[in-house]
């Protein structure tokens, strides 16, 4: 079994996240960058049916310099060897060229199968799973719960708003997970010394056959054309409880006619 | 005036919600024509479609959209664009409508914008990003723009429009039938609202103490026929099902009224429900980061405030 697995650098949760005066793309600067959550849930399950089904689990990034350490971290979780897609024509991508640069990537590498994570904590776009599907013309079974993978068939849960659906299909398929599905590991000691011998494949878009005028900001289709801070909310009125609490909040509420 | 397409979002034969707020955005745009992929076009649903201003509903009957996971509606919505001369593609902002617009904007050649709160007429989109701290406007500057829209962004206005059925061929390629649906669960959500839809979310976090506790914050929720949701630390302690999670790794929730009660309001659950119109907090802790955000908050225990809260409001309603 050959699984990829799709990690994206973002700025950290915790951080606050700030557009650029003029060319209005996300400041990676100004936070530090971490593996974007979900895709911690997505090396867990690479590596878990790695581990169950034999095999070998490939990080796949596109991103800036250090979007390498992203890299090392997947790989100090476990995975195998990486490949890191950098390029300055690519800054400012949108999510179409992404997925077409992931996509240019992925092929011919005969994987098995493609893990995303569900969404991308600065992006939150959850399309970049569909759209590579899509471009390779592989099985989509996305927003998964459960993965399981019976000889040539993988069968997930995917969440829904009212449970899940059983989705099947045959390998090779793309498949994303939601956070509900693992609890990812933590790199070991071990695992940090082992990543830094791991190979990792270091890639521009010349190399991958991209044509660098397809990608990056000027080609992205969709631009923003202004961004703003939202106006902060006019402070609303805090009240202590002294027994009538509840029945102050229904007199807002009578107020604002909600009831 | 231009053809504007609104892919319809239904469940057992019955247009959802978000729908009638998308024909409402696209009546300001040109004119709408509502698009229905999969079986159970009635027509009483055509009808409640025709309520809201659309002028046409194509439909493809085809069981294919719904045994087969996003791929066959991909297909059909962007057969449907290319062969009619619309000016633009509105979707809910739904996990499957984000993955029907992507799939959609790589076949056609077309920009993509999620997750919009509102559409100018030159259909420019306003966008509430990082947790709502940021306003961006933004536009598709390739191709026919398709623009996912937030639930909840607009209030559905009723204009009487035609409704004329176009019944369309599903022809459907092999390649998109790859991915089949063998089964659905549908868990209980003990007839309340969709969280994603519900003009009323009522949220119940840590403070709430344990899965009994869920039952002041349902209680509080039925009163008011609102949805209930649940931050991070109550669904991870297995108090609350999963999917009601709120937050940057939730669901997104933008009701006109939410009540958070026992959340400390964390940037990452802030991320899910910061832009909702009106927000009410309930925390013992003054100091909270949620009571930033309220609208109106009471400084108190839960378990007094909510339940007395829940006997006024049956008691104005009587
Ligand atoms: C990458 C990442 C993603 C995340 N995604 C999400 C997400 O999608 N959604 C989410 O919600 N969180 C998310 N989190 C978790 C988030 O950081 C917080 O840990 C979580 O939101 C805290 O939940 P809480 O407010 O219920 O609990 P706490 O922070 O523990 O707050 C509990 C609050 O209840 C109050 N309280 C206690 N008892 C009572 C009482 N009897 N009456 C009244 N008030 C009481 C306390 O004063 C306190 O303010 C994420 C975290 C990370 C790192
Ligand atoms: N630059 C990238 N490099 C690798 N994977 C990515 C990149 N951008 C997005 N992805 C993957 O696509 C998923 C969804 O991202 P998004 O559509 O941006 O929300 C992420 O969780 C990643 O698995």
């Amino acid at each position: 079994m050959k699984i990829a697995v799709c990690v994206k650098q973002v700025p950290d949760t915790w951080a606050e996240k700030k557009l650029q005066a003029g060319d209005s793309t996300l400041d990676r600067e100004a936070a530090e960058g971490v593996l974007n959550e979900l895709d911690e849930y997505a090396v867990e399950e690479a590596l878990r049916i790695g581990e169950a089904h034999g095999g070998e689990v490939v990080v796949v990034s596109m991103g800036p310099e250090r979007a390498a350490e992203t890299v090392r971290k997947a790989l100090s979780m476990g995975a195998d060897a990486g490949i890191h897609l950098v390029d300055d024509a690519l800054h400012g991508s949108d999510a179409v060229a992404t997925s077409a640069a992931l996509a240019t990537v992925l092929e011919g590498r005969s994987f098995d199968l493609i893990i995303f994570g569900s969404e991308s904590t600065d992006a939150r776009m959850s399309v970049v799973p569909a759209m590579v599907a899509e471009r390779l013309v592989l099985p989509q079974v996305t927003f998964a719960q459960k993965v399981e993978i019976d000889g040539s068939t993988v069968r997930i849960e995917r969440q829904m708003e009212y449970g899940f659906d059983t989705v099947e299909a045959s390998l090779p398929a793309v498949v994303s997970v939601v956070e509900k599905i693992n609890e990812p590991r933590y790199p070991s000691f071990k695992g940090i010394m082992a990543a830094k011998k791991k190979p990792v494949e270091i890639l521009s878009v010349a190399d991958i056959g991209l044509d660098p005028a397809t990608v990056g900001l000027g080609a992205a289709w969709s631009v923003v054309d202004d961004f703003a801070a939202r106006p902060p909310k006019a402070a609303g009125m805090v009240v202590a409880d002294e027994g009538e609490g509840g029945s102050r909040i229904a007199d807002y509420l009578v107020d604002q006619k909600f009831i | 005036m231009s053809e504007i397409l609104v892919l319809v979002e239904h469940a057992d034969g019955q247009v959802k919600k978000v729908t009638f707020e998308l024909l409402t955005l696209a009546r300001a745009l040109g004119t709408p024509s509502a698009v229905w992929l999969g079986i159970g076009a009635s027509d009483a649903a055509l009808a409640s479609l025709g309520e809201y201003g659309a002028e046409k509903v194509y439909v493809v009957d085809s069981a294919d959209m719904d045994d087969f996971l996003v791929a066959p509606k991909a297909e059909a919505l962007a057969r449907l664009m290319a062969d009619s001369s619309a000016a633009a593609v509105l979707l809910p902002s739904t996990a499957e409508g984000k993955e029907i617009a992507g799939r959609v904007a790589v076949k056609a050649g077309s920009g993509i914008i999620t997750d919009a709160v509102g559409v100018a007429a030159d259909f420019t989109a306003t966008q509430s990003v990082f947790g709502g701290s940021t306003v961006v406007t933004s536009r598709v500057s390739n191709g026919t723009p398709l623009i996912t829209v937030r639930p909840n962004s607009t209030a559905p206005v009723p204009s009487p429009g035609a409704a004329a059925r176009v019944d369309v061929a599903a022809d459907i390629s092999d390649a998109a039938k790859s991915a089949r649906v063998v089964g659905r669960t549908v868990a209980s959500k003990g007839g309340r609202p969709d969280l994603s839809e519900a003009a009323i979310v009522v949220s119940g976090g840590r403070g709430v103490g344990g899965a009994e506790g869920f039952g002041v914050v349902e209680a509080l929720a039925d009163s008011l026929g609102a949805a209930v949701g649940a931050s991070r630390a109550a669904t991870d302690a297995g108090w609350y099902p999963h999917q009601y999670q709120v937050g940057q790794t939730g669901k997104t929730v933008s009701p006109q009224l939410y009540i958070a009660n026992g959340i400390s309001g964390a940037i990452q659950h802030r991320a899910g429900m910061q832009t909702s119109k009106t927000i009410v907090v309930v925390n013992k802790d003054p100091e909270a980061p949620i009571f930033e955000l309220a609208d109106f908050g009471v400084v108190g225990d839960l378990f007094a405030v909510v339940p007395q809260l829940t006997e006024e409001i049956a008691k104005r309603k009587a």
